[in-house]
């Protein structure tokens, strides 16, 4: 027996929090042909169910010390203001039964209003903007707020198929409480005319693709200044009574 | 009542501009003794490297504890941070810096072999793979619950090899001969 495990009483438990399955419907497969990226990289063999034990409800608690005070505002990195319309984006970060999560790391990116990201990789012929970097960061609030300023992303092009064209997203990536409600996703702004033409949004189950869209919410609006676009997030739900961990009982 | 779930979407390949940090690799630093490096490659169905994937790690410190409150076992010394973060450079390639981590109880009552738990994110992957990463010549390894999950004969696809150099060395085959265990959590 390992020193870790030293100094327990035989047959205690450990008493771990359990994360509900993923519900069927609300994921993208991972072979998915119309985006054509997929063909070489997924899995052709089936994946391994995985029971969660200590390493899988457990995950990084970040953020501390990573995050300054005006990483929230993607419009104020720069000495001047970057260009376009400048948005509000703010919502809840929730688990399935709609507690929300405090306290977790919240990170953002995104193309400028030209629809052009800082990267060496993009060769969009569309200006860069000195005043916009394109990523932010912030952690929720008590009640699993998170809220930044940025400017409304540009839709760009890209060579899945011809004339193909991605409607304006922002990245957004989450922690949660375990690694196993870690979720890199994008959030679309309403009624974009270019939703029926995109492979990767089209990904989704058709059910769930609403939940990757934003609302306008004119009470987030502020007159004069930026419109305001709300926007939940929701991880994986945990189950209502712990799990035991029958690892003394062998 | 519940709420139903967001779904997931591609990391795409621009996540640089914001989600990479200076000291990703750094789950520990340079001075830090017992400190040994843990990379490889990631390559793709048709064996070409990826050189736009993020690889996270997540692990338990030498003594076996996680840094987190749900760890019931109590807090982990010294700020053990547990989480690494690399994206593959050109050659597909990635490494980081850490500690091996101790071993940490398991589903079928017995300590599970020393593991880092790993997640690849790439452009063309709309949901992360999830992985774990097992050490060479650790005996735990033959009894090892979850190692016992995956069939005989692709576990060595998720135990590491020693280089000459000291460090330890695990590439992520995405497709096809040699493919990588992924797991589904």
């Amino acid at each position: 027996m390992s020193d870790t495990l030293k100094g327990r009483q035989p047959g205690s438990r450990l008493r771990l929090p359990g994360y509900r399955p993923e519900e069927p419907g609300t994921h993208p497969p991972l072979d998915h042909p119309d985006y054509r990226s997929t063909r070489l990289r997924h899995p052709s063999q089936p994946l391994v169910p995985l029971p969660h034990r200590l390493t899988e409800v457990t995950g990084p608690l970040l953020g501390e010390g990573r995050v300054g005070e005006t990483d929230h505002d993607l419009t104020a990195q720069h000495p001047g203001e970057p260009l376009g319309e400048r948005i509000i984006v703010t919502g809840r970060v929730l688990d399935g039964d709609g507690r929300p999560i405090p306290g977790t790391l919240v990170e953002v990116w995104q193309a400028n209003a030209g629809g052009r990201y800082r990267h060496d990789g993009d060769r969009h012929p569309a200006p860069l903007d000195p005043n916009f970097s394109g990523a932010g960061r912030c952690l929720t609030d008590a009640e699993g707020h998170f809220r930044f300023v940025t400017v409304k992303p540009g839709a760009y092009p890209w060579k899945n198929h011809p004339n193909a064209w991605r409607p304006a997203h922002i990245h957004f990536s989450l922690f949660g409480r375990a690694f196993t409600q870690r979720l890199i996703t994008q959030m679309y702004f309403p009624g974009d005319p270019l939703f029926p033409f995109d492979p990767i949004l089209g990904s989704v189950p058709e059910a769930a693709r609403e939940r990757l869209v934003s609302r306008l919410d004119m009470d987030l609006t502020t007159p004069e200044w930026a419109l305001g676009y709300r926007w939940d997030i929701v991880l994986r739900g945990r189950r209502a009574t712990p799990v035991e961990d029958e690892e003394d009982d062998a | 009542m519940t709420h139903p779930p967001t779904p997931s979407q591609t990391i795409g390949p621009f996540f640089a501009v914001g989600i990479c940090w200076p000291d990703g690799p750094d789950v520990v630093g340079e001075d830090t003794p017992g400190a040994r490096r843990i990379g490889g490659r990631v390559l793709d169905g048709a064996g070409d490297p990826v050189p736009d994937a993020l690889i996270e790690t997540w692990q338990a410190d030498p003594q076996g504890r996680f840094a987190h409150p749900d760890d019931p076992r109590g807090p982990v010394s010294g700020g053990f941070r547990g989480f690494g973060r690399c994206p593959t450079d050109a050659q597909g390639r990635w490494a980081i810096r850490t500690l091996k981590p101790g071993r940490v109880p398991g589903p079928d009552g017995k300590p599970q072999a020393p593991h880092l738990t790993v997640t690849i994110f790439m452009r063309g992957l709309l949901k992360q793979l999830q992985t774990r990463m097992y050490f060479p010549d650790d005996t735990a390894n033959a009894d090892d619950a979850v190692l016992k999950l995956v069939p005989a004969e692709r576990r060595a696809t998720l135990v590491a090899k020693k280089r000459g150099d000291g460090v330890l060395e695990w590439n992520v085959v995405l497709q096809g001969k040699n493919e990588t265990v992924f797991f589904d959590f």
